[in-house]
């Protein structure tokens, strides 16, 4: 199939940047989204310009490095990753335009490449059980149970692509924080730390700089893992908690 | 880099809550919860229209004197005043404070646009800046009767009949009806979520709840104006 | 010394034999008690000293993640780096299937040693019993780690953790987190690599790849860096290098490797006098998704849990193509069941891999080009029904679809072999030293634990051992015996030759400014290595493949354009030169694969099998491991054999059947 792309190109975080278009042939159904962006690459190299910057690791939906705006929708128009769309979800003949993620917290680094390393913030701002290594009870000391497990697991999922950001209209990173929240408030293991870790992680998010949630839902939509929307009100409701009860820690 | 470590002292609690996005969106849920109910009280008041001028009228003027004889003439009255001010101005200082930063987030925006994208955001940011202009109209219209085409202090069932009988009037107040219905419909539901009262298993009640309250309000309110228009009520 | 010239080799393949290399670190006496001993035995840094004695920490994935939270935590001051742009993205976090840990929670005759004895078996009896001994002791202590981080491993109802059976073994040890295994238990290690992030106790630098090693004295005293946003070149010293980089399965180009997984950091620490070990070793994984067209540009696995419950078939008759719903069950072979019944479908995974490949070659292969077989769940969906199925691999069944639009619930799977993990690496000796001094090799990058082919859920079993137990105690004997020679000046000749040659090698690689793509060369030595040191090898074949790697080299240095600059974020610039590596790691392979003239686990040499196919091992003759010495590029390396002795775990040809 033969496409027209329309991409954000911009040579590093201080230069201006524009959509700039590429025509690009031969497109296999079968090829991955990043596939076809390789293809267009490999022209560009032996035509003496520069090929278009975006970040990809695993290209099998896990690692959360890929991160492209497709026709305004966050990883395209799939429910999955960048790397786990394929040509197939396109026709012959289409336009596509491909930007960045837009958010102050995640400032363009070059072409389709943003600079994420607010998200690392927050978590490191609590996002953890403070467990050092070798002081672990036996694994079987404490049962925990199956629904709270799975509830667990459900928001551990996320993979930190940023995607919620990138479709939320206000760029808020409440899906991403509340996704981490209820990951280890839900557990007896996280428990100790419950009150201080929503307080320190909420503060964080807020101070690089992301938007506040207006539910609009369009975080949840986008996810590729699926964090549901109500981990948002679940993460308020804990926040509401620690504000009343003060931190033990 | 900003890093939110542990300290020593705790801020209190009403600036953990103001600082804080989370806290300014339940400082606006809670507020937006009381005008709710204020509003759902009002739209009760304003059925009895439909009785006749008397009942109207002496509702009216019950509603200066509530809790007497503890409470002397027109004091409820302005207990509810200032509680409503003190919400209307809670809630549009911080929804302006958390648009500002919301619009702040997003410097460079999508050339792509898509409109599905902030449909919610925008109603309710539009929304409140149209039932907000529309609450001063109202106040100069039917309270302190300013441009009210009647004006006749002591008979709000004719300075009502009044208003309806413009064409504006009539188109102001519809617009705002509706306005103040979706805003309803986001706002309870997400003023629940924000005060952490959502989950999956309660999210549908909490949408057809939100629905009904936007409904009936919207309804109740239109349905006053549209009596007036098909001289159901003159 | 005796040399290949004799035997009439070419050059490269001309190698030497020099001394035997002995693993000095492991201490004598029962296996069950080596490493409390070697524990004790160890020199410790007293804890107010430590905070003065810096560790370089290269990669974030398990091993590398939870080695540096471990240090930190110890209070040694940890410097870090990682190429991706957080240390929550290291390939580790797409190992879908679980984690194995000798927790006997069966009840079904499970122990640390049959851990032990399974994972040496498995290996083919390439592996060094005291370091699988030990893995399998410290397994036990993983799964109390990773439960206490938060890490939400699957659960039954009465809350306790739940277990399923992985090939090459009987008994139901392997713990797992729905198919997303590798990434709860590397979120838990970057969640605590976070924790001291916060704290001021590890200096982290994400997207910054280490292009070189500097040793002083002949210890590990830094790395050279490029942070590949501005491209500044930075030199960075240390006490200690431990390297957590990896595998180099993508000298291949199509393998289940993350796109930039790759050997640069391995290739240039063995270049400044690392040896590498059975770089031949290579894991060929049976259940991934074939290939679709010249397009392709990685390969996806499906988790080998699925052998559980999947049977795997191709059609009886050669040329078969109706659909698979279409050929009755009388005219289907479901050849795993077939030639080894005792282990069926869960033959561990060198044997189901050249037995797909056998079925392929046969003509009998599915899909397009013939190059795939069967992985059916029908009668799994009519067994269990589609809800437990769905509960089973939900996530693996979509993904699927999500790649080749079938739907795995209504038509079989398809699937082929891919290139996967790999065995060999940097040689280390029981503390997880490599011949380095002051440079330690940990999980996939270094070659100790998994022999000549790894069991299902041993890597992220390895990966956690080395990172949260074996490193971070024996690192501390190196540090107590080599209190801080002093710092290393910044403009210390080491430094700078370091610095140079970096510099240097990237100026070369944009002045060439020829008419081909990185991609082109890596696509054809990747081609070429599948072709002759893939899944079936063959003297002839590698001898070919040894003529032509040079001459690919030779190519590249003539024709390879990169675009740009170095002082900016310059992708291609990062490909080309981690090819230069995989050009000069491909011809090692080759000769590794060539002078081990055995069948063994994952390297399978045609000459050497049995009447019936199956691989041969010659324990007299290759009963060690190989490590390398390199000499320079294109000239021949010098093996040094590390004999290889059983005392528990008696060398008998592997039997699946």
């Amino acid at each position: 199939m033969r496409l027209t792309l329309r991409v954000w190109r911009q040579r590093d975080a201080g230069a201006p940047g524009a959509m700039t278009t590429y025509e690009v042939d031969g497109i296999s159904a079968d090829m991955s989204f990043l596939e076809m962006l390789d293809t267009l690459n490999e022209r560009l190299i032996l035509d003496g310009e520069d090929p278009v910057a975006f970040d990809h690791d695993c290209r099998e939906g896990i690692c959360g490095a890929c991160s492209l705006v497709i026709n305004g929708d966050a990883h395209g128009p799939e429910r999955t990753t960048t790397c786990q769309l394929h040509m197939r979800s396109f026709a012959d003949g289409d336009t596509i335009d491909i930007e960045p993620w837009r958010a102050a917290a995640f400032p363009v680094v070059k072409d389709l490449v943003v600079d994420r390393s607010s998200f690392d913030r927050i978590i490191q701002s609590g996002g953890y059980i403070s467990v050092p290594t070798g002081s672990a009870p036996e694994a079987h000391a404490t049962p925990v149970p199956k629904a709270d497990a799975d509830h667990a697991f459900e928001n551990a999922e996320c993979i930190g692509c940023g995607a919620c950001v990138a479709a939320c209209p206000n760029g808020s990173a409440m899906l991403f924080t509340a996704a981490k929240v209820n990951h280890l408030n839900v557990l007896p293991q996280g428990a100790p730390e419950r009150e201080s870790r929503v307080l320190d992680m909420v503060a964080t998010m807020d101070a690089e700089g992301f938007g506040g949630c207006t539910l609009a839902g369009e975080c949840a939509t986008a996810c590729p893992k699926g964090i549901p929307l109500p981990s948002i009100a679940a993460m308020n409701k804990e926040w509401l908690r620690a504000t009343r009860k003060g931190r033990r820690s | 880099m900003v890093l939110a470590t542990r300290s020593d002292r705790e801020p209190s609690l009403p600036r953990t809550l103001w600082g804080s996005t989370i806290g300014k969106k339940a400082v606006m849920a809670v507020s937006g919860l009381i005008m709710l109910g204020y509003l759902v009280a009002h739209v009760a008041g304003n059925l009895k229209v439909f009785f006749g001028p008397e009942e109207f009228n002496g509702y009216a003027h019950w509603l200066r004197t509530i809790g007497a004889p503890v409470l002397h003439d027109e004091w409820m009255l302005w207990i509810v005043r200032v509680v409503l001010l003190a919400s209307i101005v809670a809630h549009a200082v911080s929804a302006y404070q958390l648009s500002r930063r919301d619009i702040k987030a997003r410097p460079v925006k999508y050339a792509h646009k898509r409109a599905r994208a902030s449909y919610a955001t925008r109603t309710m940011r539009w929304g409140g800046v149209i039932i907000g202009l529309f609450v001063v109209w109202h106040l100069l219209d039917l309270t302190t009767l300013t441009v009210n085409p009647n004006a006749q202090p002591g008979r709000p069932y004719e300075n009502v009949v009044a208003t309806f009988s413009t064409w504006y009037g009539n188109v102001i107040y519809i617009v705002a009806m509706l306005a103040v219905g979706l805003h309803v419909r986001h706002g309870f539901w997400s003023a629940a979520q924000t005060l952490g009262a959502g989950n999956a298993a309660r999210d549908r009640l909490l949408k057809t709840l939100a629905n009904g309250l936007a409904l009936a309000l919207t309804a109740g309110f239109i349905a006053v104006p549209v009596a007036v228009m098909t001289g159901l009520v003159s | 010394m005796s040399t290949g010239t004799e035997t009439g080799l070419p050059p490269y393949a001309g190698y030497a034999t020099g001394e035997a290399i002995a693993d000095a670190a492991a201490p004598e006496g029962p296996i069950a008690e080596r490493w409390d001993k070697r524990r004790f035995e160890a020199k410790l840094v007293n804890p107010a000293n430590r905070r003065k004695h810096t560790v370089i920490v290269v990669g974030t994935g398990l091993a590398g993640g939870a080695a540096g939270a471990t240090l930190a935590e110890q209070g040694y001051r940890v410097v870090q780096f990682c190429y991706q742009d957080s240390p929550r993205r290291a390939h580790s976090i797409a190992a879908q299937g679980g984690i194995n840990a000798a927790k006997n929670y069966r009840n079904d005759g499970d122990s640390i040693h049959r851990l032990f004895y399974d994972t040496v078996k498995g290996g083919d009896f390439r592996a060094r019993e005291s370091n699988v001994h030990r893995l399998a002791q410290v397994s036990v202590e993983i799964i109390d780690q990773c439960v206490a981080q938060g890490v939400p491993f699957a659960r039954e109802y009465g809350g306790l953790l739940d277990t399923r059976s992985f090939g090459g073994v009987q008994v139901s040890r392997t713990f797992y987190a729905r198919g997303q295994t590798g990434q709860q238990l590397l979120l838990g290690a970057y969640q605590a690599l976070s924790r001291q992030i916060a704290a001021g106790n590890v200096e982290m630098h994400p997207r910054t790849e280490m292009l070189d090693l500097v040793v002083v004295d002949g210890r590990a005293r830094g790395i050279v860096a490029r942070d590949l946003v501005t491209g500044k070149i930075g030199t960075y010293t240390a006490d200690a290098v431990v390297l957590a980089t990896g595998g180099y399965g993508n000298v291949f180009y199509l393998s289940t490797n993350a796109m930039n997984s790759n050997a640069t950091a391995v290739w240039r620490a063995h270049r400044r006098g690392a040896y590498f070990a059975n770089p031949c070793f290579t894991q060929i994984h049976p259940t991934c998704i074939p290939r679709t067209g010249d397009h392709q540009s990685k390969l996806t696995l499906m988790s080998e849990s699925l052998r559980n419950d999947g049977r795997i078939w191709v059609p009886r008759a050669q040329g078969d193509d109706r659909p698979a719903a279409e050929i009755p069950e009388e005219e289907r072979d479901y050849y795993l069941e077939r030639v080894y019944p005792s282990f069926g479908n869960l033959v561990p995974r060198d044997i189901a891999s050249r037995a797909a490949k056998n079925v392929c070659d046969e003509g009998r292969g599915v899909g397009p080009g013939g190059q795939g077989v069967y992985l059916d769940f029908a009668d799994a969906i009519r067994r269990m029904g589609r809800t437990k199925v769905e509960e089973k691999y939900g996530n693996l069944f979509d993904m699927y679809e999500r790649i080749t639009a079938e739907n795995p619930y209504e038509v079989p799977m398809r699937i082929y072999p891919a290139v996967h993990y790999t065995m060999g690496g940097l040689w280390v000796d029981y503390d997880l030293q490599t011949t380095v001094p002051g440079l330690f090799a940990i999980g996939e990058a270094n070659f100790s634990d998994h022999g000549a082919n790894r069991l299902g859920a041993s890597a992220l079993m390895q990966g956690l051992a080395d990172g949260y137990f074996v490193l971070p105690s024996t690192i501390n004997d190196y540090l107590a015996r080599n209190p801080g020679a002093g710092a290393v000046a910044e403009d210390h000749l080491a430094v700078r030759e370091a610095v140079g040659r970096t510099e240097d090698r990237l100026a070369r690689l944009l002045a060439v400014d020829g008419d081909r793509t990185p991609d082109s060369f890596h696509r054809e030595v990747g081609e070429l290595m599948w072709e002759f040191c893939g899944m079936a090898r063959t003297e002839d074949g590698l001898r070919e493949a040894l003529d032509r790697i040079p001459r690919i080299r030779e190519e590249f240095w003539q024709r390879i354009k990169v675009p740009g600059t170095g002082e900016e974020f310059n992708q291609s610039l990062e490909k080309a030169n981690r090819i230069v590596d995989y050009l000069e790691l491909a011809e090692l392979m080759c000769l590794d694969a060539l002078h081990r003239a055995e069948s063994c686990g994952g390297h399978f040499r045609e000459e050497s099998q049995t009447p019936d196919g199956e691989a041969a091992r010659r324990d007299e003759e290759f009963g060690y491991a190989a490590a390398w010495e390199f000499t320079g590029t294109g000239a021949a390396p010098v093996l040094h054999k590390e004999d290889l002795v059983f005392e528990y775990v008696h060398p008998t040809q592997r039997s699946y059947a």
